[in-house]
């Protein structure tokens, strides 16, 4: 089955339980470990896979075309801000992979958009969303409209 | 049954799935409603839901003015053309004058943006993509939404919306169950943007087994961005503009950046280039309007996905299979292979899997292409979804009913999966898109539109029942039954599933037909769509699991019907190589260069088509 647990590593945290996008990793009532109760709704995504503590939970390819004796195992280092991947082929073949995952400390670049200086009547009657039009081309120009670029709407087949 | 109700009252704005289109709108919300109450209702976990839950390598929709790269108006002729011609171009041409503002905030938010190192500019890959490393892009973009929203419940299988009792055709709220608890949850809102998303698994998958969840499009897409608005009676658009997507095979890999970025290219088993060959017969179908490779090949106008698709599935109908994407080449320098493997790892790891079990190194073997099963949705290149309104200044007047992005329900908006005919917005398209939905739908609460919203108990009490009703049917049935799953009173959402994906597969055409129709099979798919929803009456869960189950399949199947309905409607084959009607087999833009749009009468199941005008942008002088 694509995800699956390793009976020695799991502890029963509830992790993937909590992560899983397809509802598909629950805990097993017998073990109190978790399992992939529905293999053929797992989109391999392995976000329960970065996020179990333990290591505990890998993949296994898709039955109906990938033969066994591979793997594809990952780490994602939130406090380094990266994710590492090694990858080994059936034959043996191995390859190794890292990448940022942010380039900002996680929780403080975001701004609470409670606290800014709220838009008058004029922002709000106009077309611009927050921050713009500033943001769009991060100089002093304004929106595109079909005035501006010399447009109009007109019915009809055009190509 | 023992579970709770639990009201929340007093929403202004209810944000209804918080992928990348939910979490834009949520978090703009709080820009334009500083003081208002801004929920969240997410089927799965913020952190990891909607289509990025995997994370992208991509963003593919940026213009780029700032490097005076592209302007708005350009990317709506790409869309344009890609389309066959049929689009909403004021929706598009408002989405692309914002999207680069999202963009440059997602970059402040910590978002790895690759640059070229020469001008430092973004790194393109295409036109259109810039390169990203977005393992987190999803993780980043909830934090944003999770910042402005007042709560955010994640796990709430959102079942229905709620409408208001006191004035018709306006929306307020929504209701659904808890995955985990069961509990029945109650939403009453001013306004709600859905940013639900669209759909796989309605067409039958090519794969059998476990790999039928390697989707092209995530399994957890379970079309409620339609079967939620359409259930509410609002305007739906090009429901028949379903995408096929030629892919790697099984993995369904992205190809993007591989053409793009790597400059691989596809040849037949043969080793020869085909798509050419294909061209002129095609041509004889579409018109040189539509597909004419040599004004291609000197403007660099793209050929439309749908005719090269067509190429694809015709030269392997020829015998001259398989389609190899040629890697070898590219895949002999060192950081061209790593951006190959990196661009897997970082949106679809199954494709990695696939090939290290299979022992494909693309260094050593081009591996093998194909076109995958039919998906319905409206953010990445095709523009199924709600009929809705666009920006003032824009809109003409058969497209502008108040406020940006809200459907034909009064307070009931759309983002990402939910808004038709505004394809290739993709993940910063669709936060956009959020983005403007929540600004209208703050100046609509302001406008005082929301005001006197009356949710009658019965109305809850009736949804609660409704709701519950799997559950009920397995109790009192399921020990007419020794063991196992064949029971004559009921069927389990996983048969329901299999009945829905063979009856679209092969009467709405889907891959085993190769994607034909015609108006024969497609009543016949509706008739037995009218009996299957007899069933889906009759349909039993074991648990609050097989519950979620139960509605993901509801959602469905009201989503297929109405792509049935729009097929049938539609009496031309416009996309070549996403499907085609065998009894009109040519482009027809004398009768259908429209849009096609439907609404289902919630009262008596009946759906109205009528065609909509097509505006295309043109030069101001024209």
């Amino acid at each position: 089955m694509p995800t699956f647990v390793y009976m020695t590593r799991c502890d029963g945290c509830g992790h993937c339980v909590d992560i899983c996008p397809s509802d598909i990793m629950h805990i097993d009532t017998t073990y109190r470990r978790a399992y992939n109760i529905e293999p053929n709704m797992c989109w391999e995504c392995y976000s329960c896979v970065k996020a179990c503590p333990q290591n505990a939970i890998d993949v296994r390819g898709y039955a109906d075309f990938a033969p066994l004796g591979h793997s594809v195992r990952v780490n994602r280092d939130e406090e380094k801000g990266t994710i590492a991947w090694k990858i080994k082929f059936r034959n043996g073949t191995e390859k190794n992979f890292l990448s940022p995952i942010t380039t900002k400390p996680w929780g403080q670049a975001i701004l609470q958009l409670a606290d800014v200086p709220g838009p008058g009547k004029e922002m709000r009657d106009s077309q611009l969303l927050y921050n713009e039009p500033k943001y769009i081309r991060m100089d002093e120009g304004g929106l595109h409209t079909l005035e501006s670029n010399g447009l109009k709407m007109k019915k009809g087949v055009y190509y | 049954m023992a579970y709770k109700t639990i009201i929340e009252d007093g929403i202004d704005v209810l944000v209804v799935g918080s992928g990348l289109g939910g979490s834009g709108a949520a978090w703009e919300a709080r820009f334009w409603g500083q003081d208002k109450k801004i929920v969240i209702a997410e089927k799965a976990n913020i952190d990891r839901s909607g289509a990025v839950a995997q994370g992208l390598y991509a963003i593919n929709c940026y213009m780029g003015t700032r490097w005076g790269e592209n302007n708005p108006e350009d990317h709506v002729r790409y869309a344009r053309i890609d389309l066959m011609g049929l689009v909403r171009e004021d929706l598009l041409f408002d989405m692309a004058r914002h999207v680069d503002s999202t963009v440059h905030q997602f970059e402040e938010w910590g978002l790895p943006i690759m640059k070229n190192p020469e001008t430092g500019a973004y790194l393109r890959e295409g036109r259109w993509q810039i390169m990203i490393h977005g393992e987190s892009y999803k993780p980043i973009v909830a934090e944003a939404a999770k910042k402005s929203a007042d709560k955010v419940l994640n796990r709430i299988c959102v079942t229905h919306l709620l409408m208001d009792d006191g004035k018709e055709n306006r929306v307020a709220g929504a209701v659904g169950f808890n995955v985990r608890t069961g509990n029945y949850h109650v939403f009453k809102s001013k306004t709600v943007i859905c940013g639900a998303g669209g759909a796989s698994n309605i067409f039958k998958p090519r794969s059998v087994g476990e790999g039928s969840g390697r989707t092209w499009y995530a399994p957890w897409s379970s079309g409620s961005a339609y079967g939620l608005m359409i259930e509410a009676g609002a305007k739906m658009t090009q429901m028949e503009n379903r995408i096929v997507l030629a892919r790697f095979k099984d993995g369904y890999g992205p190809v993007g950046a591989y053409f793009l970025h790597l400059k691989t290219y596809t040849q037949n088993g043969l080793g020869e280039e085909y798509e050419s060959k294909w061209f002129p017969e095609l041509q004889k179908m579409v018109g040189k309007e539509y597909l004419d490779p040599e004004v291609s090949h000197l403007t660099h106008r793209p050929i439309p996905t749908c005719l090269r698709n067509h190429a694809l599935i015709n030269e392997v109908n020829a015998g001259r299979g398989p389609i190899h994407m040629v890697t070898m080449h590219a895949f002999q320098d060192p950081h061209l292979e790593e951006v190959g493997w990196e661009n897997f790892l970082g949106m679809t790891v199954g494709q990695a899997v696939l090939w290290a079990s299979t022992d494909v190194d693309p260094k050593n073997e081009n591996p093998e292409l194909t076109t995958s099963e039919p998906y319905v949705m409206g953010s990445h290149a095709t523009g199924c979804g709600a009929w809705c309104s666009g920006p003032e200044d824009i809109s003409p007047p058969e497209y502008f009913w108040g406020y940006n992005r809200m459907t034909s329900v009064a307070g009931l908006f759309g983002a990402g999966d939910a808004i038709g005919g505004t394809p290739h917005a993709f993940s910063s398209g669709s936060f956009t898109e959020g983005r403007l939905a929540a600004k209208a739908a703050c100046n609509y609460i302001d406008d005082g539109k929301a005001e006197g919203i009356v949710v009658s108990e019965e109305q809850i009490d009736r949804r609660r029942t409704e709701i519950y009703k799997p559950l009920e049917r397995y109790k009192i049935y399921r020990n007419a039954i020794v063991a196992g799953d064949v029971n004559p009173h009921y069927i389990n959402p996983k048969q329901g599933l299999d009945r829905l994906q063979k009856l679209m597969d092969e009467y709405c055409g889907g891959v085993t037909v190769g994607y034909m129709t015609n108006e024969k099979l497609l009543h016949i798919g509706l008739k037995k769509l009218r009996i299957m929803e007899e069933d889906l009456e009759k349909i039993a869960a074991n648990d609050i699991h097989e519950l979620l189950r139960a509605w993901e399949l509801k959602h469905r199947h009201r989503t297929a019907e109405c792509v049935t309905q729009h097929t049938l409607f539609r009496k031309e084959t416009r996309w070549p190589g996403y499907y085609y009607r065998g009894d009109a087999m040519k482009v027809d833009d004398e009768n259908w260069h429209v849009l096609t749009v439907s609404r289902r009468d919630p009262k008596t199941a009946e759906y109205t088509m009528e065609k909509a005008p097509c505006y295309h942008l043109v030069d101001a002088d024209e």
